[in-house]
């Protein structure tokens, strides 16, 4: 089953455009990445996806119907949670008031909490800063809380930008890692990155977006293969 | 003190005792400051007023983080509505149950009428736009009396009716069980249950869903729409609700004055009730409250140099009315300078000074 579905989706910043028709589907379950180099038009396409700049042409489908346009506060009631690029903590906020309001439109109390614990047991060292502010946890921590924060609010599809984004390499693998785990665990996932190497290895499939368009898709260990991409985006001489 | 709080709240009854003395001093408060007769009275009764615009403001500035600078506009509109609606200007004369509602709704009405074009504003721009917008509202009312009369330009209005419950007139004095109840202590219970209601609705408002949603919408917009809050509603009920509670401060301060004019809201005004927010603690109910009392009675206690320097000196050396500005401005700094978050501050500005400072 598609979850999402992008169809000739445009989106143009004044006169110029950034995204020039596109067209992706993450399937149920699935572990999507959209890689690409700076200034291609990815974080674009998914400020486009939760309703965050106003698309010119195309549909955005979601769970079979048409969300173009839909404000993203809406998306979360419906199971569509976004990390947003410089993750976006509540900095005054302690590590469990932002988690909390990740759940925000959620009523289920004792669920919530339950969650919250299993956000713990997935990131330990969140539990051991629960009551520090936001503010005061280093860089891989903040992704650490965002991420734990987006799930909070239990998402049928998760949206993440550029999460290895100013981490140490070390960090990357672990975050890398746990968003393995949470794909792992059912949860559907589009992944947008510039560490092409890490994504690819994690995920299902992937699509390579140049200048606003996509240039290459296919299962990922086929595109890590790929000797185009090695020279482009891995950085091999082919 | 917060080890003493926790203390009393294991032991119910002795919380119960503390709030039975707190209800006892409150009721018992007019008669006492009443024996230094009634203008203290009316000073405890501007306190109120105080509070009530303090905590309205507090919604919008504390709660949602959004500096409004024109606040004291709502406060003009309420009072409008009241002196419009009770007076022999129109030859109305509503009562007062009628009245305090319109005039609730009608601020509301503004509030969102100031709310909605500053949605997408934030910091010093929006306290622009605010500042704008009550310079407006003040110099409308200035000028509506021409061609048609409506707000009678700068003489403002005047006679305008005492508040009337049943057959209980607030303006003269009544005795009952031997003690005077003069019309600025019968105004003082009836703004004293009104504060009650506005701190009451300002608590559930901290602890409920809204409450958290300004919150995040004070820390972090953009987080807080990806938390699935819906900014432009959050935002709009943020000014309706400070709006309206100003508005009703005002249509109190109409009765009880019984005359208005654009002088009473200036400017000035907003930038008093603003300190009081700031200086008492941004987001703290108890701290708004405290920083209201403090500033609106403070200035009182300091006409009282004059008399003070005739004692001593045989002659006034200093001008009080200009003393105390110099002595209110100096209050001011240095509170900021030794409790920058306010004097009882919010448990997250006391973390945001913390980390300001920390790293």
């Amino acid at each position: 089953m598609t979850l999402l579905e992008l169809a000739g989706l445009e989106v143009a910043y004044g006169g110029i455009k950034a995204v020039k028709g596109i067209d992706l589907a993450v399937e149920k379950g699935e572990l999507v990445c959209l890689i690409g180099a700076n200034g291609a038009g990815k974080t674009t396409t998914l400020k486009a996806i939760c309703g965050m700049v106003p698309t010119h042409g195309g549909a955005v489908r979601y769970q079979d119907r048409d969300i173009t346009g839909t404000p993203s506060y809406r998306l979360v009631e419906r199971g569509l949670a976004m990390v947003p690029e410089g993750r976006g903590i509540f900095r005054q906020l302690t590590v469990a008031e932002n988690l909390a309001m990740g759940a925000f439109v959620r009523n289920d109390r004792e669920a919530v909490r339950h969650d919250l614990e299993v956000i713990f047991e997935l990131f330990p060292r969140l539990a051991e800063r629960r009551s520090q502010p936001g503010g005061t946890l280093s860089g891989g921590e903040q992704q650490m809380l965002a991420i734990g924060r987006a799930m909070m609010s239990r998402p049928k599809l998760l949206l993440l930008d550029e999460p290895s984004m100013g981490l140490a390499p070390l960090l990357v693998q672990k975050i890398f890692e746990t968003v393995r785990k949470i794909s792992a665990e059912g949860v559907t996932i589009l992944l947008i990155e510039q560490n092409a190497r890490l994504a690819l290895e994690i995920a299902n499939r992937a699509y390579v977006m140049e200048t606003g368009t996509i240039t290459l898709s296919g299962p990922a260990a086929e595109l890590l293969a790929d000797p185009k991409v090695r020279e482009a985006y891995l950085g091999e001489m082919a | 003190m917060t080890d003493a709080l926790t203390r009393l709240k294991q032991h119910p009854a002795a919380l119960w005792v503390g709030f039975a003395l707190i209800a006892a001093a409150l009721a018992m408060l007019p008669f006492i400051v009443g024996m230094q007769g009634q203008t203290w009275v009316r000073v405890v009764n501007n306190a109120l007023l105080y509070v009530m615009l303090a905590l309205g403001l507090n919604i919008v500035v504390g709660f949602a983080g959004l500096l409004d600078l024109g606040y004291i506009a709502f406060y003009a509109v309420g009072a409008y509505s009241y002196a419009l609606l009770a007076s022999p200007h129109f030859g109305l004369h509503l009562p007062f149950w009628i009245i305090l509602p319109i005039g609730f709704l009608v601020a509301c009405v503004f509030g969102v009428l100031l709310g909605a074009p500053v949605l997408k504003l934030r910091g010093d721009y929006l306290a622009i736009v605010t500042l704008g917008f009550g310079e407006i509202i003040r110099i409308f009312i200035n000028n509506l009396n021409e061609p048609i009369n409506i707000t009678n330009g700068p003489q403002g209005i005047t006679l305008i009716d005492p508040i009337r419950i049943g057959s209980l007139s607030f303006s003269g004095t009544n005795e009952l069980a031997g003690l005077d109840f003069t019309s600025p202590v019968k105004y003082y219970y009836l703004l004293l249950a009104l504060v009650l209601v506005i701190i009451f609705i300002n608590v559930r408002l901290q602890d409920s869903r809204i409450g958290r949603a300004w919150e995040a919408i004070r820390e972090d917009e953009i987080a807080a729409q990806a938390m699935g809050i819906n900014l432009r509603n959050m935002k709009l009920l943020a000014f309706a609700m400070g709006a309206s509670f100003g508005g009703v401060a005002g249509g109190m301060f109409s009765a009880i004055q019984g005359f208005i004019s654009p002088e009473s809201f200036g400017i000035f005004e907003s930038i008093i009730v603003l300190s009081m927010v700031v200086l008492g603690g941004m987001g703290n109910i108890p701290g708004v409250i405290l920083g209201a009392v403090l500033l609106s009675t403070f200035p009182e206690a300091l006409r009282y140099m004059a008399p003070l320097q005739k004692a001593t000196f045989g002659r006034e050396i200093i001008d009080p009315e200009a003393a105390r500005l110099l002595i209110f401005g100096l209050a001011m700094i240095l509170i900021m300078l030794f409790r920058p978050a306010g004097l009882l501050p919010s448990e997250v500005r006391k973390r945001e000074l913390a980390t300001e400072r920390a790293p």
